[in-house]
């Protein structure tokens, strides 16, 4: 789950890692309001939408005036910024955050993740703060320092003293620094973060370490004992169908295809889509129901593909195993039936039961096209879609 | 002629009272394997499932059956405790099935068991199959077949679909082993293939990957290094978009990084053929050990040795 930089500013504030001071804006007054009550002669506004690149996309202004603040609130309200992680479609900017102006003296990159070859949280710093670190990765990583952190002990401060002499943090500050980072690490195990970025950290003229900016991203298999973090979800920043599918705890990817897929289990859900890509067809949707779909899940199912106006047919792939094929068929004929289905529907079961399965679709009178196998759907829904 | 899983494999369910304990247990039990216990605290000294003894602690459970192996059907946020409950009690053969534990209560398990003589399969696994030995996990045990192809997943329901396509055309398996969909597990692709190797009676290995993280490839490097017999793969997510969670919490594009057409062009340039589509697993395996002069002896029922 990700948060708004707002929010991952006020939840690092409450563990005592620095931030500059700054208040949330959802209109042209509050912008205003926020900024009187701010100090210094500079101030920044800066659209809140959970993409990076918005710097770069014009979705961070520098003010220095009142009459500044409300021009820039007034032209970055309700506009859509596109930048390289929004897609083409962009995201509408539907609030602000307000800052004090920074005198920034170098710019450096902190962030800390999970790394899945080790099994290991490790935090990674570098002297190229402000850019794309994926692109330092790919061009001088020799650049990006790392420390792999023994979860039995936690961070030692000695790694993050390795780190920022590393990094090149002035000699003066770097008691500062290392602060900061085991500040951020205790943050990243209390709250179950699965990312912890701050691009860029800065050191000040003032002989501050600040983290200017802050993206938080959490495990959403921990959310259960985070009821805090939990209510900074923004569901307006998400597709709409797949907040309505995770209320009905299926597993929903919308993409830009015609073709529906509702499918048992991750894996063969990816395959199937991989599978209707094979035969020329264009996915809609990574759809699994999951091991114990019951007629209320599928039909749940069969509403969510269905609201997505792109779709000219449906693809149910299911192996049941402990899931009975009799069942499932009862539940895609219950469906079928219940949301008036007029698109194709390829159907195909194998597993348990699989013969009372096919006689219960075929009994049904309704349209439904059988498959053999996998190919033989995928191959028989592209076919009918064209 | 299996891994991990054989005849002396004596087995207790933590989470045995539960629905999915209870369920899993009663299917363990029909396809005939060794369930000899179960653990739910503040129920030891009951009996179910027709007389399997319930106790309190898996230590008790251990002492009192010699149990060697714990399958795991608890909730997510009691998982990572009954895990390390398992090795404490030295339990060779720990295999979790829960879906949805926090990832760092599995970096801490992961550093609990570092130097401990025990092997954890998953989280969010099938579980392991020799089959008509024993079935430790939640897989359809009746289309499975006994014979010689090794198969180590990171999915569930794709590897039904893989074994479905081989047992119909007579190719039995050794052993079928899913390690999970999670970013941070216990036994990895190169532990199993490593396995497989070593077991006379494996005589191919087919191993299905997917999107995220890299361990494919360092696989296929393992394979090309040490592997004495064919394998072949599959990896699903090659339509899936960047930066989403493909349903299980380790498949998932990152900077680009763990891309399918990446670990493909990975696994080919390693001399491992990869199946076109998943439709085809079974087929590209049957083209693969024909090729290799082993089709006759993979054929089940067969004898050769």
């Amino acid at each position: 789950m990700n948060v708004h930089e707002y929010q991952a500013k006020e939840l690092l504030r409450s563990y005592g890692v620095p931030v500059p001071n700054g208040i949330a804006a959802f209109t042209v007054e509050e912008a205003v309001d926020a900024a009187e009550q701010l100090s210094g002669p500079i101030k920044v506004v800066k659209a809140q939408i959970h993409a990076g690149g918005r710097g770069k996309a014009g979705g961070v202004k520098l003010a220095k005036s009142q009459e500044e603040v409300k021009e820039f609130a007034t032209e970055l309200l309700g506009k859509t910024l596109v930048t390289h992680q929004t897609g083409p479609e962009g995201k509408v900017v539907q609030r602000l955050l307000v800052e004090e102006g920074c005198a920034i003296d170098k710019e450096y990159y902190l962030g800390i993740v999970l790394d899945r070859v080790t099994g290991r949280v490790v935090i990674m710093g570098s002297s190229e703060g402000g850019m794309d670190i994926e692109e330092v990765a790919e061009a001088t990583p020799e650049k990006i320092i790392k420390e792999v952190v023994d979860p039995a002990v936690g961070l030692q401060a000695f790694q993050a003293r390795k780190l920022a002499f590393a990094m090149g943090v002035p000699v003066k500050l770097v008691n500062k620094f290392v602060g900061m980072v085991t500040k951020l690490y205790t943050f990243f195990v209390e709250k179950d973060c699965s990312i912890a970025e701050i691009n860029p950290l800065v050191t000040t003229k003032d002989g501050d370490v600040v983290a200017l900016d802050a993206k938080l991203n959490f495990d959403s298999n921990a959310l259960y004992r985070h009821a805090d973090i939990v209510a900074l979800r923004d569901e307006t920043e998400e597709d709409p169908r797949e907040v309505e599918a995770s209320k009905s705890d299926l597993n929903y990817i919308a993409l830009d295809g015609n073709i529906g897929c509702l499918v048992n289990g991750a894996g063969l859900a990816m395959a199937t889509m991989d599978i209707i890509k094979h035969f020329s067809g264009d996915p809609a949707n990574f759809l699994d129901v999951g091991g114990g779909a019951t007629k209320e899940k599928v039909t749940e199912a069969f509403k969510l593909i269905l609201s997505d106006d792109n779709v000219k047919g449906i693809f149910v792939n299911i192996f049941g195993g402990i899931m009975k094929c009799d069942v499932i068929a009862e539940g895609i004929v219950a469906a079928t039936k219940e949301v008036g289905l007029e698109l194709p529907l390829v159907v195909r079961l194998e597993g348990t039961n699989v013969d009372a399965g096919k006689q219960i679709l075929k009994d049904s009178g309704l349209a439904i096209t059988a498959a053999t196998s996998m190919a033989d759907g995928a191959e028989k829904i592209a076919a009918l879609v064209k | 002629m299996s891994i991990w899983v054989n005849e002396s494999t004596k087995v207790i369910i933590q989470g045995i009272t539960g629905n999915q304990g209870m369920f899993h247990g009663e299917q363990m039990i029909d396809y005939g394997t060794n369930l000899v216990g179960g653990v739910t605290p503040g129920k030891g000294g009951t009996e179910v499932l027709g007389g399997v003894p319930v106790f309190d602690t898996v230590a008790q459970a251990v002492d009192k059956t010699g149990a060697n192996a714990s399958i795991i059907y608890v909730p997510p946020a009691f998982a990572a405790d009954a895990i390390m409950e398992a090795a404490d009690a030295n339990i060779a053969l720990i295999i979790c099935i829960t879906e949805g534990i926090p990832v760092l209560d599995m970096v801490k398990v992961k550093r609990y068991l570092d130097g401990k003589p025990v092997r954890l399969i998953g989280p969010n696994c099938p579980g392991v199959i020799t089959p008509g030995v024993a079935k430790l996990g939640i897989m359809p045990g009746y289309i499975h077949t006994p014979g010689h192809v090794g198969i180590v997943s990171r999915s569930g329901t794709l590897t039904y679909e893989a074994v479905h396509q081989l047992t119909t055309a007579g190719i039995g398996q050794s052993t079928a082993v899913g390690i999970g969909g999670d970013p941070v597990n216990g036994t990895d692709f190169i532990d199993t293939l490593k396995a497989f190797n070593e077991d006379p009676e494996t005589k191919a290995v087919i191993m299905l990957g997917e999107i995220g993280g890299t361990a494919e490839e360092e696989a296929a490097e393992w394979v090309k290094a040490n592997m004495t017999k064919p394998v072949i793969g599959f990896i699903g997510g090659q339509t899936a978009p960047e930066g989403k969670r493909m349903g299980h919490a380790g498949a998932i594009i990152s900077g680009g990084k763990g891309t399918a057409s990446e670990k493909i062009k990975t696994l080919r340039a390693n001399g491992i053929e990869v199946a076109e589509s998943p439709a085809v697993i079974g087929e590209t395996l049957i083209r693969v050990i024909k090729d290799a002069g082993i089709y006759e002896e993979c054929l089940t029922g067969s004898t050769v040795k």
